[in-house]
């Protein structure tokens, strides 16, 4: 039916089963939409938050998509810039999971305002000084350059392609995408540095404040880094995700190793770096404070000290050791273990950096205020988990996301009798049960 | 014309006269339209620009001691002039540091709502509009009208009463002074509470009452030189113009957090 | 955001800060700019010489 749009030399589900695929998913994002409006137009008291969580949930996840979708620049920048070339494989779906969670990162944040109206106030009237002004500055253009890696993908689309404009435009666009890809590179790294900043800047809150360098707290460059090192790993966990649920291989071997080689040094490098910051945090910015390490651990019914050995052990050094041994990056489930250990502890440390930080007492006569999310919370915070799947199985259906994928998954050219006469059952159940997304 | 010197507006709250009564509560709530709910039960979603808190001793009978601790905000001036830790956080400049009165404002129309400063602010001084408000039928008649009532989604918080200060002024400009005399600018809650602890006043002004009850140290950025004085969180250097005086030793020491064995430092260094 | 603006100071801080926003805006405005102008002319002149 849709056939037409299906590139060349791939194989797709037949057109009403994605359909199905696509209304279930959809059904999940009405869902989400219907919770997003009720917040819209009734207001934040949909939520659960309150006057001691002016953060809570939203921002968390607004902080964790943008961390993992860092693999989007880190990506680019290694094939554009360092000119690792085997990336060429994976980079169009690193740029698609950057798009769908940056776009996501905006609509959360759009929801996540008092007043969304005057959302453009953060532009219009900024205040330098404050780093959510340079995350919003650079998120939304990140995004904007995000959208122009995303484009020239779609332009390649079989019937777009057709039009002598597009055609053009999308191979313009691909000879200087390196400028684009520099650009973003800056943009990234200064809105995934401010989003730390927003943490660690908080003087008043001794869990969050960090010392750092002229006016960035340590916090910004472990953001920075951190997003750097785990951002691929996303990359490789939505890949290896994609596969399974596809049943074909996607991406060659080397362009996943090389991604999981760096990736792991990386979060190695961050880990220490992490446990550093840690150590000088715990052993002199906060007794000076007058305050103890497990004042932030303990006299709570959640927070104990687990959650740092979560984030910063089994959720850093494990998957770092992992991947930066051969023998691991070839292994499957060691693979499959390490990154998403490693997107694990990313989300951790923003779930740390952001909630726990609300729910620590600074004055002596205030408590520990725990949170649960409202179900619109929820909802709205899988709205574009939902979203995200059904634009990752459009662009899979019908543009050449995978440059590997035809070379990879040859489609069978023998006459069909023969082909059934080889392997009838085999055949039938690739028939029955092909490609979901 | 000389040029004055800058009003440093600021609060001394007697801990040992505070009754625990309210009243700073209920005048500010009227005077400043403060909206309210027909449940208030749940007091994380409570508006109270005026907070007063009880702090105990923790000891058991009969060494129990309790002490009420009014917390309006701290109009912080921070390191240096402006640096509050809610000003120097908000990315739409919706809330301002005064260098002619010290006092941290809140613009309720340019306020969008990301609630950055109330994640900021140490003391949980600010507060968010989770509805808008909704006056029993009738009351909107006794609404100030020297104070615009806030909207859903955006933060507010104690002013200082700076109405007042406005009309203060007027008034004297309206006599040909430039300057306000002490008693001209009160906050409500000053003059409700009926046991006289709240002082309110120019902590520069060395005959106002506020400045001769702690002794501001400008060396120290402000910090109390009375033996029995102290600011809330003096540690973090957040440089709050609210000061309480208490004899108690243990509510001093409540005041801020301290090591264990960690004697209640005057001196203390802070990161600053 | 722009000088025009009245909380615009002209201080390191914006100058700066802005002065990065708009570097990188004109970088991408100009390289979109030209890509879209130079697809036009390919197209126009039926240019097709290029294979990916």
């Amino acid at each position: 039916m849709d056939s037409a749009l299906i590139p060349k030399g791939v194989k797709r589900c037949p057109f009403p089963q994605f359909i199905l695929f696509i209304a279930i998913v959809g059904a999940v994002l009405l869902w989400g939409v219907y919770a997003m409006l009720l917040c819209w137009f009734k207001g934040l008291n949909q939520t659960n938050m309150n006057d001691f969580y002016g953060f809570a949930l939203w921002i968390w996840a607004d902080l964790a998509v943008i961390a993992v979708g860092g693999g989007a620049f880190f990506t680019g920048l290694l094939r554009y810039i360092f000119g690792k070339d085997e990336l060429k494989n994976i980079i169009n779906y690193a740029v698609l999971i950057g798009f769908i969670c940056y776009s996501s990162a905006l609509l959360i944040l759009a929801i996540d305002i008092g007043q969304p109206l005057r959302g453009w106030f953060i532009f219009w009237h900024a205040n330098v000084h404050s780093m959510l002004t340079e995350v919003a500055f650079c998120l939304s253009c990140y995004f904007g350059v995000l959208t122009i890696e995303y484009i020239p993908l779609i332009l390649e689309n079989r019937q777009i392609n057709k039009v002598p404009f597009f055609h053009h435009l999308g191979h313009n666009m691909h000879e200087i995408m390196a400028v684009f890809a520099a650009t973003g590179a800056f943009l990234s790294f200064f809105h995934q540095g401010s989003l730390g900043g927003v943490a660690g800047v908080l003087y008043g809150r001794p869990f969050a404040y960090r010392e750092g360098l002229f006016i960035w707290p340590w916090t910004f460059f472990l953001f920075t880094w951190s997003a750097a090192a785990c951002g691929p790993c996303f990359t490789i966990l939505i890949t290896k995700i994609t596969e399974t649920v596809t049943r074909k291989k996607l991406v060659k071997d080397n362009a996943i190793e090389l991604l999981a080689k760096i990736s792991g040094w990386m979060i190695l490098t961050y880990s220490i770096a992490k446990t550093a910051d840690t150590w000088h945090w715990a052993t002199v910015t906060v007794p000076s404070l007058g305050q103890t390490l497990m004042d932030f651990y303990s006299n709570n019914p959640f927070y104990g000290i687990w959650i740092l050995i979560l984030e910063i052990a089994i959720c850093g050094f494990i998957p770092a050791f992992i991947l930066i041994t051969q023998k691991g990056r070839k292994n499957s489930a060691a693979l499959w273990i390490a990154v998403f250990l490693a997107v694990t502890g990313v989300c951790i440390n923003r779930w740390v950096m952001v909630l726990q930080i609300m729910a620590i007492p600074v004055l002596t006569f205030e408590n520990w205020v725990m949170y649960l999310p409202s179900w619109q919370e929820v909802a709205t915070t899988i709205l574009p988990v939902a979203y995200g799947v059904i634009l990752v199985a459009f662009s899979y259906r019908y543009l050449p996301v995978f440059p590997n994928e035809p070379e990879l998954n040859p489609i069978e050219t023998l006459p069909p009798e023969k082909e059934k006469a080889v392997e009838p059952s085999v055949e039938l159940e690739k028939e029955l049960k092909p490609a979901e997304a | 014309m000389k040029q004055k010197k800058a009003k440093k507006y600021g609060m001394v709250i007697d801990l040992d006269k505070c009754t625990g009564c309210g009243s700073c509560m209920v005048a500010c709530m009227a005077e400043n339209n403060v909206p309210f709910r027909k449940d208030e039960s749940n007091k994380v979603l409570s508006i109270t620009w005026m907070r007063v808190y009880k702090l105990t001793n923790g000891k058991p009978f009969p060494n129990t001691d309790i002490c009420y601790l009014p917390r309006p905000c701290m109009h912080c001036e921070g390191q240096h002039e402006g640096h509050s830790p809610c000003v120097s956080v908000c990315p739409a400049i919706a809330t301002d540091y005064s260098s002619e009165t010290g006092v941290v404002s809140q613009i309720y129309t340019r306020c969008f709502g990301c609630r950055y400063c109330m994640a900021s602010c140490p003391y949980h001084a600010r507060y968010f509009n989770w509805w808008d408000p909704v006056w029993p039928d009738g009351m909107e008649k006794y609404l100030s009208p020297n104070v615009s009532p806030r909207m859903r989604g955006v933060v507010e918080k104690c002013s200082f009463c700076f109405h007042r200060y406005q009309l203060a002024k007027e008034k004297a400009f309206m006599e040909g002074r430039r300057e306000l005399k002490e008693d001209e600018y009160q906050t409500a809650c000053t003059q409700a509470c009926p046991a006289g602890a709240i002082t309110f006043g120019d902590l520069n002004n060395p005959n106002h009452a506020v400045h001769r009850m702690v002794k501001p140290d400008p060396k120290h950025h402000g910090r109390p030189t009375h033996p029995n004085a102290f600011r809330l969180l003096e540690r973090l250097g957040t440089n709050p113009k609210v000061y309480y005086i208490s004899s108690r030793d243990w509510v001093r020491r409540a005041g801020d957090n301290y090591l264990e064995h960690e004697a209640e430092l005057k001196q203390t260094v802070h990161h600053g | 955001m722009f000088p025009f603006n009245f909380e615009w100071i002209w201080d390191m801080g914006h100058v700066v800060f802005m002065g990065g926003l708009w570097y990188a805006l004109t970088i991408l405005g100009i390289g979109m700019t030209y890509c879209i102008i130079k697809a036009a002319i390919d197209a126009c002149r039926g240019n097709d010489e290029h294979h990916h």
